[in-house]
């Protein structure tokens, strides 16, 4: 088989999720009233804070990007794993899963690309339309100071893309976890209730990770939470450039070798599981 | 089977029309729906929130007719002629278009807490009860919001456990009944407040035989040891047949009879005499028989 | 049976049929306290790196941040019905049954599924309030506590206000519309702070629109006894939780109309 036979199963479930998720218009719709107003919120309150000066002093972000990183998060936000993709709690309460032992593919993989399609799907929209109100209308209604920024030179932007692109991955190999989670029929709801906070806090959808207090930051870097949101932003406005920039990009990476190895194994323990007990 | 105890004067005071007024009082009733139409697609869906199109159903074309206290009518028609329509009118959850009804002297809408104290209603697919809560339970919530004396409640309560065989279910919630012992608590809940009025929207579907009997056994009493109004809507000829001396066939929107099932019957059969070509005409057409030809003779059949 | 004590029955049966799974609520009740823990992570860390805003302390924000989440938590607490009115009750045609019971419809929708867990905010922002009177030196007079219970009433029928609106709105569109999210989070949010911190416009939006701030900010600087850095006379914010009751009578004339609505156009 040619690299591209051996793929080929692969690409096109990726693209059947992706295309299936953007025809449901109203969800890329829902709630993006709701997030340009929370954004907004956060916005003030951060200009609040800065006293309406650019800089404060002992600030780590100016008050521009600080307002950028926030319109951002909300456009990112499907990236965060918070639940499972809900066709694996489908095919879980149908019986279905047991059909992906039987083919020729690997399953892991399989279910890793489809779930990464519906992550995609979600996003684009999402940070489309966000774009459209932050970085277009409110300029155009006079509101340039709350505005999304441009980012920080073409090297920032090329950063900044790539950066995102192993967010998705990353993103993905988490949200396996939870598949994986929902395979095993643990109780799903426990998980959710205690991933959202922490996943809010720590990939920097909260509070920009550099804002919180400066002796956690180290160790805030280096979680995988932060390959989410916090490093692609930081890259962004070119505040990891050159090496650091490479340094970021590497450290996404790691984690998502991790998480996928770490997925895989967990599946192929459950799906054994689920075997011995007649699926 | 125990008799029931003959009613008092309620202590909600006395009924609002005097007693020689009628029960329920429907006057050229009218009904038209809005629905919204829209093309298939994504293009018809922007389309539709540019232009709203509108298709208008006349449920009910003037429906007029009146009920007696202590009257057990029977209200048929073929599917969307109109009788979900009319009882929600009654019960004072829609408001008509146009025409007026009073019950008990009331207009049910406008003074919808006096009026709904002294009505029973049961609706065939929806439970009144709470899903999670065994049906004693239930009981006694519905004793609370309907206001009703405890001792009066008790004597009421336990007679219709009963006569409806539902002393096994009481402390099993609603969620795990059967759909016949639902019915029959459906049937027992509406009962609780000794309402003067009765509605009952296809109260047998679905059910077995025995539960069927026991129903319209219960159905029977409580209509004839109690004086209770009862209007009974259902697809169940032999329902009709057994209980209702009084029928009123609704079909596209109008009263298309308004009599006995003698009548009825009678009706039919003399139509048939008028020669509807090829069809075999039996003396003795079953009732599900009757009313068939009965919707043909109208074009009433299921829109 | 009395409505204030039908409403307690109503309560009771809502939780006694959350007690049937006693996980489950658990677990709602702990993820109720991380999604407000949170937000307290946000305030804290802000002022921890800026020291404070607008020279408003920790301390003062405190208080605002406290009171607001109170009255958010027994409003929501109480509102549920007629924030899940349109998927529970207009879809299923359960309202029906709600039309066909000699009680008030509202009445019947705040005993709707009383969530205790909506409660864990309650107790946080009394804790909060707690920190802030120790930590700020905040006295506390007859005076100011019958004030600050005023504003908390004030407030409880604002976010109810809201709630109503929202279920009111369900007549129209049949779904929840999620905009009304906005109105009582995001104004949780935003009241959190002394509105001095915000924009004119925003401000105005809060003291006029809809009047977070007459329930929220101005007691609370009676409370504090500081004067309004925008001119506003001290009696202000001893009469101003007025205007959450009147919003909350405001919204229930709209509740009126929406009844009548589907009345007329039927389920």
């Amino acid at each position: 088989m040619t690299a591209h036979e051996r793929l080929r199963p692969y690409g096109a479930a990726f693209a059947s999720r992706f295309l299936q998720m953007l025809q449901y218009r109203s969800a890329a719709l829902a709630g993006f009233g709701t997030q340009c107003w929370w954004g907004g919120i956060k916005v003030m309150v951060l200009a609040a804070f800065y006293g309406g000066a650019a800089t404060a002093a002992g600030a780590p972000m100016s008050l521009g990007q600080a307002v950028t990183y926030t319109w951002l998060a909300q456009g990112l936000l499907a990236l965060l794993p918070w639940v499972g993709d809900p066709e694996v709690a489908r095919a879980v309460r149908t019986g279905s899963i047991v059909y992906d032992r039987l083919r020729p593919v690997d399953a892991y993989a399989l279910w890793y690309v489809r779930t990464t399609g519906w992550i995609a799907a979600r996003v684009l929209p999402r940070v489309a339309l966000m774009a459209a109100f932050a970085a277009v209308a409110l300029p155009l209604l006079g509101l340039q100071a709350w505005a999304w920024q441009p980012p920080a030179g073409l090297l920032a932007a090329v950063g900044f893309l790539l950066s995102a692109l192993l967010a998705l991955m990353l993103s993905g190999a988490m949200v396996m976890l939870l598949n994986v989670a929902n395979i095993a029929a643990l109780n799903e709801r426990g998980i959710n209730t205690l991933a959202m906070p922490v996943v809010v806090v720590f990939s920097g959808n909260l509070l920009p990770l550099a804002l919180l207090p400066d002796r956690w930051q180290t160790l805030l870097l280096l979680q995988p939470l932060a390959g989410l949101l916090d490093i692609p932003v930081r890259l962004y406005f070119g505040q990891l450039a050159g090496a650091a920039a490479l340094g970021g990009l590497a450290l996404q990476a790691g984690w998502v070798a991790v998480l996928v190895l770490l997925g895989r194994a967990a599946m192929r323990r459950t799906l054994r599981h689920l075997e011995v007990q007649g699926g | 089977m125990h008799p029931m105890h003959p009613v008092q004067s309620t202590q909600r005071g006395p009924p609002a029309a005097p007693r020689n007024m009628p029960h329920i009082l429907a006057d050229r009733l009218v009904k038209t729906y809005r629905i919204s139409e829209r093309d298939p697609g994504v293009w018809g869906a922007v389309r539709g929130v540019l232009q709203r199109r509108h298709r208008t159903v006349e449920a009910l074309s003037g429906v007029s007719f009146s009920l007696e206290r202590g009257e057990l009518l029977g209200f048929i028609g073929p599917n969307g002629a109109g009788k979900s329509t009319t009882i929600k009118i009654l019960a004072g959850i829609l408001r008509p278009d146009g025409g007026r009804v009073e019950v008990d002297g009331r207009d049910p809408f406008a003074d919808r807490e006096r009026h709904v104290a002294r009505i029973g209603v049961v609706f065939g697919q929806r439970t009144q009860l709470w899903w999670d809560l065994p049906v004693g339970d239930g009981f006694d919530l519905l004793r609370d919001i309907y206001r009703v004396d405890p001792v009066r409640y008790r004597r009421t309560r336990d007679e219709l456990v009963a006569l409806l065989r539902l002393e096994a279910v009481l402390d099993q919630p609603v969620r795990q009944l059967s759909l016949g012992q639902r019915m029959r608590a459906e049937i027992a809940a509406a009962l609780l407040h000794e309402p003067e009025l009765l509605f009952l929207d296809e109260p047998t579907i679905g059910l077995d035989a025995p539960s069927k009997l026991a129903v319209r056994d219960f159905v029977q009493r409580a209509n004839r040891e109690r004086g209770t109004t009862v209007l009974l809507t259902t697809h169940d000829m032999h329902d009709v047949q057994a209980l209702a001396e009084r029928v009123i066939v609704i079909g596209h929107g109008r009263v298309l009879a308004d009599c006995s099932v003698e009548a009825l019957r009678a009706r039919v059969t003399a139509g048939q005499a008028d020669g509807s070509p090829g069809q075999t005409a039996p003396d003795d057409p079953s009732i599900e028989e009757v009313i068939t030809r009965f919707y043909a003779l109208h074009g009433a059949g299921e829109s | 049976m009395h409505s204030l004590a039908l409403f307690t029955r109503l309560m009771a049966a809502s939780l006694r049929g959350q007690a049937r799974y006693p996980g489950s609520a658990l677990m709602l009740a702990l993820g109720q306290f991380l999604a407000t823990g949170i937000e307290l992570v946000a305030v804290w860390a802000l002022f921890d790196r800026f020291g404070s805003v607008q020279g408003w302390r920790l301390t003062d924000v405190a208080l605002f941040y406290g009171m607001v989440n109170m009255m958010f938590a027994m409003a929501d607490a109480l509102g549920r019905g007629f924030d899940v009115l349109g998927t529970d009750f207009l879809r299923t045609g359960n309202f029906d049954r709600l039309l066909l019971r000699p009680r008030p419809l509202a009445l019947q929708l705040m005993g709707h599924d009383v969530r205790l867990s909506r409660l864990g905010r309650l107790l946080q922002g009394l804790v909060v309030v707690g920190w802030a009177t120790a930590q700020g030196g905040i006295t506390w007079g007859p005076a100011s506590v019958a004030l600050a219970l005023f504003a908390i009433a004030g407030g409880v029928a604002l976010f109810l206000g809201i709630l109503v609106l929202q279920g009111t709105l369900s007549f129209w569109t049949v779904e929840s519309l999620e905009i009304a999210n906005v109105l009582t989070y995001g104004g949780v949010q935003a009241a959190q702070y002394p509105l001095a911190v915000y924009a004119q416009w925003f401000r105005r939006a809060l003291t006029f629109g809809v009047p977070l701030a007459c329930v929220a900010y101005y007691p609370g600087l009676s409370i504090l006894g500081r004067a309004d850095p925008l001119g506003a006379p001290g009696w202000v914010g001893w009469v101003s939780p007025l205007a959450g009751f009147a919003f909350l009578m405001a919204a229930f004339g709209a509740w009126r109309l929406g009844v009548r609505h589907y009345a007329s156009t039927g389920s």
